[in-house]
């Protein structure tokens, strides 16, 4: 049962097709990744999830309800939360405040002082931060910042998170924590839809994964198929173990 | 030592003691203040006003609004016309509320604009009600300007501090409540903001409103202050670059930076421009541009770094020249 699903999503830019007539699915419970080469589109379709750019043709239903035309606070409210491939974490505030902001504005309902207070250390201790809770976020590392935004989507009580390449930037040790985080979140039942470049990461945790060139669609399957698949190297994958010979 | 440690466990009831005793002050003031010096606390609690409500919004929002005597003239406009049909308090309520309106309709249009033209527009807002009003008074009325009868000094002194106790608590309330939240965090990604789901124009849009008030409002209660007014005095730059200037001196980090600076700068302009007429400005300039340079927090960014600084002196005196343990080892 697809929890997102897009039909036909169209994304121009004057007269760039950023994403042309991408039909896909997110299931219920599901770890899906997006993969492609920088320029596909995919944190354009990132963006038009969330309603931070508007839908040029097409269709994108969450839970069966159209998602076009709504703005992005009331995408959060819906229950679809999301991090940002460069950080956006409000500067002039500590760590715990800037997930009390997903506490106390992410959810339909008005929220309590109290619980959104509880909400908040919660979610910072979920991604292991509770040591710094009270540092001022700009002190914090990249990676550490990326965590904040972690919790501040989860704080928002999502059903759906939005990963925007989570693990850019991180070293091999950091690589395994956040994969490690990504699947702790999926077990408390959030749905992960995630944008990646790092492939262990993709392979080692994603059930299903999609690729996109130049706004298309060009391939989906398990990670096992993708690997496997000629195009997929040929675009892709191939680039990588050139880089890495 | 002592006397640090006494002031860091009273901490709460020494600033209570400290604004009972202000408050004493400023209400038995005009008993034994004399008329200049009542004239001249008007005016700072005026800039206290102006200066608190501009912070409240362009601090915490980064949104710099240039338009604080677009609705400052207004409340002014609004005790004119208002003047003899209706009590003063009640026109100060009406003064209040047409800024909160006009600023509503103004933030809808122009709050989707970012940075730079946010603050141009607001400027050319400000020069646009001069020339407007004063078109509609020359059409409407023939005439040009206004005579406002002056109200007794120690009237306008008691109803400007109510006015500025209220703005300043209604402002130490917004900044702790959810809206406050709101505010800062669009101040500090406007993006994630919207996407953690803050309605960020209506957000913009109402604190705008409520900073204005307070300005309309003040407006009002200065009217009877000038005696004439016309359009080019009313809607004077001078009351949307002074309330920036204390601000930004003060320091906007917190709700009592922008009061410090009204209050420095308002009692300083006043008696600096008395002595100097010709050179007053001079000064405050090189003053602007030395806060701008050397202390970015404005001057309450003053006490966190000395109390850092003196805190490393004293606890290395504590310690009696023992070396410090590395971070590393």
């Amino acid at each position: 049962m697809p929890i997102l699903e897009g039909q036909d999503v169209t994304k121009y830019f004057g007269g760039l097709t950023a994403v042309s007539h991408v039909d896909f699915y997110v299931n219920q419970g599901e770890i899906v990744g997006l993969i492609g080469p920088n320029g596909a589109g995919k944190t354009t379709l990132f963006n038009l999830i969330s309603a931070a750019l508007s839908i040029s043709a097409g269709e994108i239903r969450f839970k069966e309800q159209k998602l076009n035309g709504l703005k992005p606070h009331q995408i959060c409210k819906k229950g679809v939360s999301r991090t940002f491939q460069e950080t956006k974490v409000f500067g002039n505030m500590s760590v715990l405040q800037n997930v009390l902001v997903g506490a106390f504005f992410g959810s339909p309902n008005r929220v309590s002082g109290a619980d959104a207070a509880r909400e908040a250390t919660q979610a910072v201790d979920f991604v292991g931060l509770s040591a710094m809770s009270a540092t001022p976020i700009q002190d914090l590392t990249l990676v550490n910042q990326k965590r904040v935004e972690v919790a501040r989507a989860l704080a928002t009580r999502p059903e759906l998170l939005l990963l925007d390449e989570l693990m850019a930037g991180l070293n091999s040790t950091e690589v395994s924590e956040a994969m490690e985080l990504v699947t702790r979140i999926r077990d408390t039942g959030i749905t992960i839809f995630m944008v990646e470049h790092v492939m262990k990461a993709i392979m080692g945790i994603c059930e299903r994964i999609m690729v996109l060139h130049h706004g298309e669609k060009i391939a989906e399957g398990t990670p096992r198929e993708i690997a496997a698949n000629k195009k997929v190297i040929e675009i892709y994958l191939g680039e990588e173990t050139y880089a890495g010979s | 030592m002592d006397i640090t440690r006494f002031i860091s466990t009273h901490k709460k009831s020494l600033l209570v003691a400290f604004l009972v005793l202000l408050l004493i002050f400023l209400t038995t003031f005009p008993l034994y203040g004399g008329v200049y010096h009542v004239r001249v606390l008007i005016a700072v609690l005026t800039f206290v006003i102006l200066a608190a409500s501009w912070a409240m919004f362009s601090g915490s929002t980064g949104y710099m609004s240039l338009a604080p005597a677009a609705f400052f003239g207004l409340g002014i406009y609004t005790m004119c016309v208002l003047e003899k049909e209706l009590p003063f308090l009640i026109i100060i309520v009406i003064g209040g509320l047409v800024a909160f309106a006009f600023a509503l309709l103004v933030g809808l249009v122009t709050l989707r604009l970012k940075g730079m033209y946010f603050a141009i527009f607001t400027f050319g807002l400000v020069v646009f009600m001069s020339e407007l009003i004063n078109y509609l008074e020359v059409a409407l009325t023939g005439t040009h300007g206004w005579h406002i009868t002056p109200l007794g000094n120690t009237t306008i002194f008691y109803t400007m501090l109510i006015l500025a106790v209220v703005t300043v608590l209604a402002i130490y309330f917004i900044r702790r409540s959810r809206l406050g939240l709101a505010m800062n965090s669009i101040g500090g990604n406007e993006d994630a903001a919207e996407h953690m789901g803050i309605n960020t124009t209506r957000v913009k849009v109402l604190t705008f409103a409520i900073s204005s008030m307070f300005m309309g409002a003040a407006g009002v209660i200065t009217a009877p202050i000038l005696i004439y007014v016309n359009s080019s005095i009313a809607f004077s730059t001078y009351y949307s670059f002074m309330p920036i200037l204390m601000a930004v001196f003060g320091g906007m980090a917190y709700l009592y930076g922008p009061i410090i600076g009204a209050v420095v700068f308002a009692y300083l302009e006043r008696i600096v421009r008395n002595e100097f007429p010709d050179y007053f400005m001079i000064g405050f300039g090189i003053i602007l541009v030395v806060v701008i340079l050397f202390l970015p927090n404005g001057l309450v960014g003053l006490v966190p770094e000395l109390r850092g600084k003196l805190g490393g002196v004293i606890a290395k005196l504590r310690k009696g020249g023992q070396a410090e343990p590395h971070a590393n080892t």
